[in-house]
């Protein structure tokens, strides 16, 4: 660091000095505890590690049995139903909504507050919550079935088929409020300018987000999709409060798997494993996606 | 009116050394629903007394969620003064890697090994000849619960025991009263098969499948039958749609359900809805058939601590967590049983006192948390609770069975 | 308003089939044509109709929960989630507030509350002011490398955080600062980062470049435009970021006790206890009670700071 007075010309590393410093926190927390974090975690999980991390190394042991196990698979084939279509609803959900708020209603907090309320609940009553209104004894099937629908069938806490939409019904009253947000956020920093064009050129108002506003809006799609894909990612809380994972193992996913095995079953190894295979998915799907969006266009 | 309470618990300590240097003593535990948070308040009343102090770090839900902060601050270098485990092997490691307090003095001084039964409560604590840990409770798993109401409105006399109980299952269902309840929770069914294991194929074959994981034994035909003892479990419980346990034992309570494979801390439920055992509902220990429980329960382990004031305050809560007076408050309050055979527990309830006989004649079994280790607890868990859920067959489910048996430890 | 209905009429036509089988409320149009300026237009009996719907789906919930909150026990094992308390109630709320027992302490949620704020104010400025000026680096003042690491911080979003409790914890200890406030502080930043500079980057992209360059010929620097043009217009997303650690901060649990002491145990302890126990009844309208409660907090942030959300900021500025 000393030496950089020698040269003449303003140093390489003085280079947007002020931007490095106050980068430093970033540059920390991106090293030391994801990124070395994550290397402790691959390391271990190629040990037998139990309660307390030890050194002994296994080769692939836990992953065969990672593999072998029937839980996992169906925690994986869980994730993917419940990660698609959550995807999908909480963008569509979430855009039309902040559409519908940026109209310039009225009661535009009221509408706001309401839909984002739930946000602010802890999952585990999230899950409580709609284990009620989906029982089949007491909530809505009950309800249909009282006002003269007999044969009506809706029991997605019970029946292993559909139990991971009922989990899905409740994350997205969970989360979308959020993507409102976010999205009206977008929508906000649009220029008012854009509309007035658009209008003077008679564009139907659809055309005009969907052509216009939704490109603009790239980056704070991007967010969102990292938002909704992250908790999907991660979803634990709000399976353990509404079925346990259950009936049986028909709702596990593969974060509770880590969960369990790391402090359940004690097995460290087994947990950091799983957690590696997640980490692993997530990587081959981000990092040419990172180099794509963020080493292609050059600004600043 | 303190001072009057606070001679009175006085007086109950009488035997523990007052003159010692007070100290503040954190304990974490999980005990927080109303008859545990009784049971601490008189652990903590008998340990103030002493003149030290009690910080309740009471941090609820078991395995997953108390456990983790319990290990980090133990291994994060901030440990608590004391904390509760589970008997059996949860804390194993932290015992070898040094980080646990020995406690042999003490027990030494207390006589543990004599007064302590049954002795394998001792046993789980012991480590390379050191003892690590206060047991403080017993529970036990092998319970049939049966709803009086239920049977009534079958038309069927109440079962004597489990073989009685499948035979009555069709009259139950013919009155549109559920048979078996079970909760969705991965444990009750594990807890449902291990009480089927040893209560109709008995102790012998219990302790080979999973003292000697033998697996051999496990693929044999005398488990082939408690599998089908399951299947058939798996068929009266089937339309149950509970999650919690409390919620199953609530289908009993109120004779929706005829019956419920629970352990004794489902006691508490009936006495707090103000039932009677023998008339409102039936205790059959054992299932009715064999006499045996297995002896799970709650131990108090101590952080190794560089704090002198607080190494002796650990001393004088081990003492007290083992002293007679404070055994009899503290499990009528919880509802379970006693470590020591040598006191009074007349104030217990019927059931209460069916299982303090049962342990009183030795017959017991060591608990799977100890025999086996939580990992291979946790496996057998997935199966079961998969196993009763689905229609998986009885076949299928034994070799996963074995394969689980084949590389436990 | 008014130029907005001049071409609304093709959106109406598409959701109109939609519109005619949800929305009750139509039939109060009229057969009258339409009037730009009618408060029942078509286009508001669609946008509030379908508003209304959406509301509806998210206030069906908390009916269950304050209803059942207002019942007692007897009442909830009878078993109708929806029909309203025969005998309303207030005792749950008491007791969750004042009353449930965390073990020996039985001062119910109050307990925990200061220490939930005293944890919550510092934990969401810090953390907030640190992703800004990332992200703000990050889209305007690039640096060799910066865009590597901003992709690991990325990934680092989707690690789920119990796997990293060890390395942390054994990081806090080598500083020496596990078990203190500050070490929970640095937790909260931590994993609050990935997100928040994620956030704040891409919205800062998105604003007009010509703001960025102008400041710049005008000499300002990088604290400078951070502070008079950045901040200002970020309105918006910095409202998003506060409602994300708020909530996140507010009601996390895990890290408020594995990396604090009893004495300072933020008030989800308390709820955890409440809803979690496992031995023992449910006191299911406790539950409900302190969930509401618990989420007043946020719930209240949400409200106050929703008229940040109000347009005309960033136009203005770019204008100014």
């Amino acid at each position: 660091m000393a030496k950089t007075h020698q040269s003449a010309r303003p140093n390489q590393l003085f280079r947007n000095l002020n931007s490095k410093i106050a980068s430093i926190p970033m540059i920390f927390v991106a090293l030391v505890i994801f990124l070395g974090g994550s290397v402790w975690t691959v390391i271990y999980s190629f040990t037998n590690s139990r309660l307390l991390p030890r050194a002994t190394f296994v080769g692939f042991d836990q992953y065969e049995r990672l593999w072998g196990s029937a839980r996992w698979l169906i925690s994986i084939q869980n994730l993917a139903i419940y990660g698609i279509l959550s995807l999908i609803f909480s963008l569509v959900v979430g855009f039309v909504l902040a559409a519908l708020m940026d109209q310039k209603i009225r009661f535009e907090n009221v509408f706001r507050t309401i839909f984002l309320y739930p946000f602010a609940l802890s999952f585990i009553v999230t899950g409580l919550v709609w284990q009620w209104i989906l029982n089949p004894e007491f909530g809505i099937q009950h309800i249909v079935r009282s006002l003269g629908w007999e044969t009506f069938e809706f029991n997605p806490v019970y029946d292993p088929d559909i139990v991971i939409y009922g989990i899905l019904i409740a994350g997205l009253w969970q989360g979308t409020g959020l993507v409102m947000c976010l999205m009206l956020a977008g929508l906000r920093g649009i220029d008012e300018d854009i509309w007035k064009a658009s209008r003077v050129d008679g564009i139907p108002m659809w055309r005009t987000y969907l052509f216009i506003v939704i490109p603009m809006m790239r980056p704070v799609f991007i967010t969102t999709l990292v938002i909704i894909a992250s908790g999907i990612v991660k979803l634990y809380d709000l399976v353990v409060a509404q079925t346990s994972g259950g009936p049986g193992n028909a709702s596990e996913v593969p974060a509770k798997y880590v969960y369990d095995y790391m402090f359940q079953a004690q097995n460290l190894g087994q947990g950091f494993a799983a957690s590696t295979m997640m980490l692993l998915t997530v990587a081959i799907i981000i990092v040419p996606w990172a180099y794509l969006e963020f080493g292609g266009r050059k600004r600043g | 009116m303190r001072i009057r309470a606070f001679a009175a618990v006085m007086a109950a300590t009488v035997a523990l050394p007052c003159f010692v240097q007070a100290a503040d003593l954190e304990v974490t535990h999980w005990w927080t629903s109303g008859g545990e948070a009784a049971a601490v308040k008189e652990l903590a009343g008998a340990f103030n007394a002493t003149g030290n102090k009690w910080v309740d770090g009471a941090i609820a839900g078991s395995g997953g969620t108390a456990r983790p902060i319990m290990i980090s601050r133990i291994t994060g270098g901030d440990p608590m003064g004391a904390t509760q485990f589970n008997h059996g092997r949860q804390a194993e490691e932290l015992v070898q890697s040094g980080l646990m307090r020995d406690l042999s003095d003490v027990a030494e001084k207390g006589k543990w090994k004599e007064v302590i039964k049954p002795a394998n409560l001792l046993d789980s604590c012991t480590f390379e000849g050191k003892i690590y840990c206060a047991p403080i409770n017993i529970h036990s798993w092998q319970w049939l619960w049966l709803s009086n109401a239920a049977f009534k409105t079958a038309g069927v006399a109440v079962p004597k025991d489990w073989n009685e109980f499948v035979a009555a299952a069709p009259a139950l269902k013919k009155a549109g009263i559920q048979p078996l309840a079970l909760g969705g929770q991965p444990w009750q069914a594990n807890g449902l098969f291990d009480t089927l294991l040893i209560s109709l194929g008995g102790k012998d074959l219990y302790e080979k499948v999973y003292k000697d994981k033998d697996a051999k034994v496990a693929a044999g035909p005398e488990m082939a039958k408690i599998f089908a003892a399951a299947d058939k479990a798996r068929e009266l419980a089937k339309g149950s749609n509970v999650q919690d346990w409390n919620q199953a034992t609530n289908m009993v309570l109120t004779g929706k359900a005829g019956g419920q494979v629970m352990g004794d801390w489902a006691q508490g439920e009936f006495s707090l809805a103000g039932k009677t055992a023998g008339t409102d509902y039936t205790c059959l220990p054992g299932l009715g058939i064999n006499d045996v429980l297995t002896t799970n329960g709650d131990a108090i382990y101590f952080p190794l601590l560089k704090d002198e004031a607080k190494s002796e305050a650990q001393n004088v809560l081990a003492e007290t967590i083992v002293d007679p007076k404070l055994q009899v408050a503290f499990n009528l309050k919880k509802g379970s049983v006693p470590i020591r055979g040598d006191i009074d527990m007349a104030a217990a309830n019927d059931c209460m006192k069916k299982g303090i006989a049962i342990i009183a004649k030795g017959n017991t079994a060591t608990s799977t948390d100890q025999l086996v280790s939580a990992d291979t607890q946790k496996q057998k868990e997935d199966l079961m609770s998969e196993f009763f859920s689905s229609s998986i067959s009885v076949k299928d489910a034994q070799a996963r069975f074995v394969d689980i048996i084949s590389s436990a430890d | 308003m008014a130029n907005v209905s001049t071409f609304d009429t093709t959106s109406t036509v598409v959701t109109d089939a939609a519109v005619l089988a949800t929305t009750p409320s139509r039939a109060l149009e009229g057969p009258s044509g339409r009037k730009p300026k009618r408060r029942l237009s078509r286009r508001n009996i669609i946008l509030y109709g379908t508003l209304g719907l959406a509301a509806l789906y998210y206030l069906l919930p908390l009916y269950v929960m304050v209803v059942t909150s207002l019942k007692g026990m007897p009442e909830i094992r009878m078993g109708n989630v929806f029909s309203p308390p025969m005998e309303i109630t207030f005792e749950p709320w008491v007791k969750a507030w004042a009353e449930a027992c965390t073990g020996l302490n039985c001062d119910g949620l109050s307990r925990g509350f200061w220490n939930s704020v005293r944890i919550l104010l510092p934990s969401v400025v810090v953390s907030i002011f640190i992703a800004s000026v990332s992200g703000y680096s990050l889209a305007n003042w690039r640096f060799k490398g910066s865009e590597l690491f901003f992709s690991i911080l990325i990934i680092g979003a989707f690690i789920p955080y119990q796997v990293m409790i060890y390395p942390i914890v054994i990081i806090l200890r080598e500083i020496g600062i596990y078990g203190t406030l500050t070490g929970l502080i640095i937790v909260h930043t931590i994993f609050g980062m990935p997100i928040l500079t994620l956030l704040f980057r891409n919205y800062f992209t998105s604003l007009p470049e010509e703001l960025f360059k102008a400041a710049r010929i005008d000499g300002a620097g990088f604290w400078q435009i951070y502070g008079r043009i950045m901040l200002p217009m970020a309105l918006p997303i910095f409202v998003v970021a506060m409602i994300l650690q708020v909530t996140g901060i507010w009601n996390d649990f895990l890290f408020g006790v594995v990396f604090t002491r009893p004495d300072s145990y933020p008030m989800t302890v308390q709820l955890n206890n409440i809803v979690n126990s496992v031995q023992g009844v449910k006191e299911y309208n406790v539950n409900m009670a302190a969930t509401l409660l618990t989420g007043a907090v946020p719930l209240i942030v949400y409200f106050v700071s929703g008229r940040l959300f109000v347009r005309g900021i960033a136009a203005g500025a770019v204008k100014g």
